[in-house]
């Protein structure tokens, strides 16, 4: 595995994706959910409200990163909350 | 009354995911995992967090071409889609000249990518090329390695001779799908040619222009053996789109770890504009 070059964050990122999807499959297996609409424009599942979460948080990252010089948790604290606000709300 | 699920069924995707995993799912974490070291060589690799990104995110290099590469996806779907449409509403439906024309259709989408770049480069050209030749000779200042209105002129219209066979074909194979029901009620409330197009042709389509749109769409984003075969680039920086930037950077500099952030960046941005194609047509077609 040493050509993958992994690192401690990469490996933790990878890890909590990997746990996220986990959860969700146990979560759709117990109670598997309908389509319904929130304030996104569109009629969501959970999965797509997933995708459409780490999707903007991407560019939630992407913009941080391009237009301050600021720690990068800030920007994860703010994709976390925009993350639960769109699986809840969504 | 409990109905039984049998999920052994699942067992038979297994070995797509295992495919799956090995050509796109570990590859792409090994570019994750680039994209935040300075890399060396195969044992010496240095953290440094979100730099790269930082880096290619302010780079003026990268907005040019992200600019020239939406540009040009545009203009290829502008031109393709309805070209495409037209072509396959314009081709015979029985006999051998349907057969024929299907054949005809398909030869330029047989070629390779590097083929369809040296037929150009040698057809363009004003001194050998019957194309540039043509133009030159009528009075037409044409030259695509000098002048980078050519360039893109050329580089357009390659990717349109090359592609619009495949929207054609596949507009072809949806139009032939439209049961025949359809026109004889359009016959009998005596519909224009137009009216039978817009509300019958077109809404039956929307599924298959789905798939051209999604197809062309991520193919011309991605596009780099025939513009690179065909002008290299230039003249200066004209043509040179966000995967031959990339090539230049990953393999040109050898700089690994820009590389990998810019090939997440340009992942992301194809994710997101065809999820958003995807998403918007078929929410269209739900809500009709």
């Amino acid at each position: 595995m040493s050509w993958m070059a992994w690192t401690l964050p990469t490996a933790v990122f990878f890890s909590v994706i990997a746990a996220i999807l986990v959860c969700m499959t146990v979560f759709e297996l117990r109670s598997p959910c309908v389509e319904r609409k929130g304030f996104l424009p569109i009629e969501t599942t959970r999965g797509d409200r997933l995708f459409i979460g780490l999707l903007t948080s991407a560019y939630i990252h992407l913009m941080y990163v391009g237009l301050t010089d600021m720690t990068l948790w800030i920007a994860l604290g703010i994709s976390c909350v925009w993350l639960f606000i769109v699986m809840r709300w969504g | 009354m409990n109905k039984t699920e049998n999920n052994k069924a699942w067992f038979l995707v297994l070995p797509v995911f295992l495919l799956v995993a090995f050509s796109a799912v570990i590859p792409l974490m090994t570019v994750v995992n680039y994209s935040v070291q300075d890399i060396f060589d195969q044992n010496t690799a240095y953290f440094v967090g979100a730099e790269w990104y930082r880096e290619v995110l302010q780079d003026p290099r990268l907005h040019d071409s992200l600019i020239r590469q939406f540009i040009f996806s545009g203009c290829v779907l502008l031109i393709e889609i309805p070209l495409g449409i037209a072509v396959a509403l314009m081709m015979p439906t029985k006999g051998k000249a349907a057969s024929l024309s299907l054949i005809l259709l398909a030869i330029p989408l047989l070629i390779p990518w590097n083929v369809v770049g040296t037929i150009w480069q040698v057809f363009g050209r004003e001194d050998i090329g019957l194309f540039g030749w043509a133009l030159n000779s009528i009075g037409i200042d044409y030259n695509y390695a000098s002048n980078p209105g050519d360039a893109w002129f050329t580089v357009l219209l390659m990717d349109v001779w090359h592609w619009t066979s495949l929207v054609a074909l596949l507009c072809y194979s949806g139009l032939r799908a439209i049961p025949e029901a359809y026109y004889q009620a359009a016959r009998i409330d005596r519909a224009s040619k137009w009216a039978i197009f817009r509300y019958i042709q077109l809404p039956k389509l929307k599924s298959v222009l789905v798939i051209g749109i999604l197809l062309r769409f991520m193919d011309s984003f991605m596009i780099y053996t025939e513009p690179f075969v065909l002008t290299g680039g230039g003249p200066g920086n004209s043509t040179t789109f966000l995967s031959q930037t990339l090539t230049k950077m990953a393999i040109g500099q050898f700089d690994l770890g820009p590389a990998a952030a810019f090939s997440l960046i340009y992942f992301l941005i194809v994710l997101l504009v065809s999820w958003l194609f995807f998403t918007s047509i078929s929410h269209l077609d739900k809500s009709e």
